[in-house]
């Protein structure tokens, strides 16, 4: 049997596309995150929760409504979205003149109300859900057999955060996005409606989380607590990329999900700090991330 | 000169949190005039502007542009009255290109000016159009600051200190920009400490101090006025 680096070539490529797995929803998770940030200057802590509420979207609108897949792809975040918009007109908007930890401990709440209720309607336990039909069973890629579902998350990932990203830097709403996140006041005195800007960039970021969470939900299983236990590496992925960097989001979360999948193959026993490891040693030598700006 | 001016400042008063920074300021501006507020450091020629535009939202009194109220107004509908912002600290975006900041103000009539005017009067901003906006020099920042509201169709353009810090040749060429602003019929509101640019533009001048407006003069009565300004603006 080959190896690499003394590994088996299956183990070593089995958790590389872990690895990529892993990334895809760090990355699209803490874009969401630093889209946010970005421009509302919020830690939105109920991004997990709306993680798990996507995910919950897909399962409930498949149990009661018959509802499928493909259709809860776009369901699934545009209901989240709807929310996350109620929430930020209703109560995010009120807190952006205080200290920014209003924002955090608000979202915080809203993350712990909303995943007490699901546990209290579901039980922690995880409900089951499958992947459409189209994308079950495996591919045998010559070096390794890859199941088709994770191959497609890795593609549907990147092609959301590519679509992101070019939204954000070559259409005329990324350049207010931009601006605004530079100068809010002066983006408003040009005349833009910077207050309806920064609801719809919350209710894109809750809905790029809900995306997620569909994404994930015939990986892992849909559980109350899906969010909050990836939310946390998530954060980390953000600092390590600089707070409110898109691209750095992205790529920090491809990277460090890799780097994770390698950690198991090399040393099993760093691979769940190995995240944070990193996350300390760019604040101590880059305190606003690798790709962040110093302000 | 017909007697319902343009912009019409009556009583305005204006707060920055508690501090009560303007004192009942009248100001009138008519169509196509260049008016120019004087005033040291710290008079309240700023405020004024940021108060006018909506930026500074404490405010009492009475602020109309052609009869219609201001002081109603929610910040990103002033600008579709007509009025055009250039901030003094200029407002250059550094995470958009040179064009984007162009491009960046939405437009509030159909005859500002189109894209191919702006890089003839300001060819500078042609040749750099790709490049990071804050990577211009200050007087080219200036220009773009100008050139992002003149593609607006904006009617009146509030202009913040835009000589400052920037270099004689520089300050020339600004001034034959306004001058070529006032024959297209723009109505002006300069804040300028330079006397000296502000007399080759302005047909009117406002002097303040302590957040009052202490005297008005045309534009040819500045000489007669020398003594007073001397005083005020301490030079």
């Amino acid at each position: 049997m080959s190896t690499i680096f003394g590994i088996p070539a299956p183990a070593f490529y089995g958790q590389l596309l872990i690895g990529l797995i892993n990334g895809s929803f760090y990355a699209l998770l803490s874009l969401g995150l630093a889209v946010i940030f970005g421009l509302l200057r919020v830690i939105n802590f109920a991004h997990g929760a709306q993680y798990m509420l996507g995910a919950f979207a897909a399962y409930l609108l498949l149990g009661y409504a018959g509802i499928g897949y493909w259709p809860s792809l776009i369901l699934a975040p545009l209901i989240v979205g709807v929310t996350a918009v109620v929430i930020e007109r209703t109560m995010l908007s009120r807190l952006y003149n205080l200290d920014p930890l209003y924002g955090l401990l608000l979202t915080f709440g809203l993350a712990l109300i909303l995943e007490g209720v699901f546990r209290y309607w579901f039980g922690a336990a995880g409900q089951p859900y499958s992947p459409p039909s189209q994308l079950t069973g495996a591919v045998n890629l010559g070096f390794m057999f890859m199941p088709i579902y994770r191959g497609w998350v890795v593609v549907a990932s990147l092609i959301i955060c590519l679509s992101t990203w070019l939204l954000i830097e070559k259409t005329r709403l990324g350049a207010y996005l931009r601006a605004a996140t530079e100068n809010a006041t002066l983006v408003q005195a040009f005349g833009v409606n910077v207050p309806r800007l920064l609801t719809l960039t919350y209710g894109l970021g809750a809905a790029l989380a809900a995306v997620a969470g569909v994404l994930a939900a015939p990986i892992y299983q849909v559980s109350p607590l899906m969010g909050s236990n990836l939310i946390i590496i998530v954060f980390a992925v953000v600092v390590v990329g600089g707070m409110g960097s898109i691209l750095g989001a992205i790529v920090t979360g491809y990277m460090l999900g890799v780097l994770e999948g390698l950690t198991k193959v090399f040393y099993p026993e760093a691979s769940s700090i190995v995240i944070f490891v990193i996350m300390a040693i760019v604040l101590l030598i880059r305190p606003a991330g690798l790709f962040g700006r110093e302000e | 000169m017909s007697n319902t001016p343009l912009l019409e400042v009556r009583g305005l008063n204006a707060w920055y949190g508690e501090s009560h920074v303007l004192h009942g300021v009248d100001l009138d501006i008519q169509e196509g005039e260049t008016v120019t507020l004087l005033g040291r450091n710290g008079a309240g020629k700023t405020t004024t502007l940021r108060a006018i535009m909506g930026i500074l939202r404490r405010r009492e009194g009475v602020l109309r542009l052609r009869g219609q109220d201001l002081l109603g107004l929610p910040l990103h509908r002033v600008a579709q009255t007509g009025l055009g912002y250039v901030p003094e600290e200029r407002g250059i975006f550094a995470s958009l290109s040179v064009a984007e900041n162009l491009m960046l103000p939405p437009k509030v009539a159909e005859n500002g000016m189109s894209v191919e005017e702006i890089y003839q009067l300001f060819p500078n901003l042609h040749e750099r159009r790709t490049s990071q906006g804050t990577k211009l020099s200050g007087g080219e920042q200036q220009m773009l600051a100008i050139a992002r509201i003149l593609r607006t169709g904006a009617t009146v353009l509030l202009l913040d200190e835009p000589t400052e810090g920037l270099a004689p040749v520089i300050v020339q060429r600004i001034g034959d920009v306004l001058v070529a602003l006032k024959k297209r019929g723009m109505t002006i509101l300069l804040v300028e400490q330079n006397f000296r640019f502000a007399r080759k533009v302005a047909d009117r001048f406002y002097l303040m101090e302590d957040g009052r407006m202490v005297n008005s003069f045309p534009g040819h009565q500045l000489d007669a006025n020398m003594d007073q300004l001397h005083e005020v603006l301490g030079v």
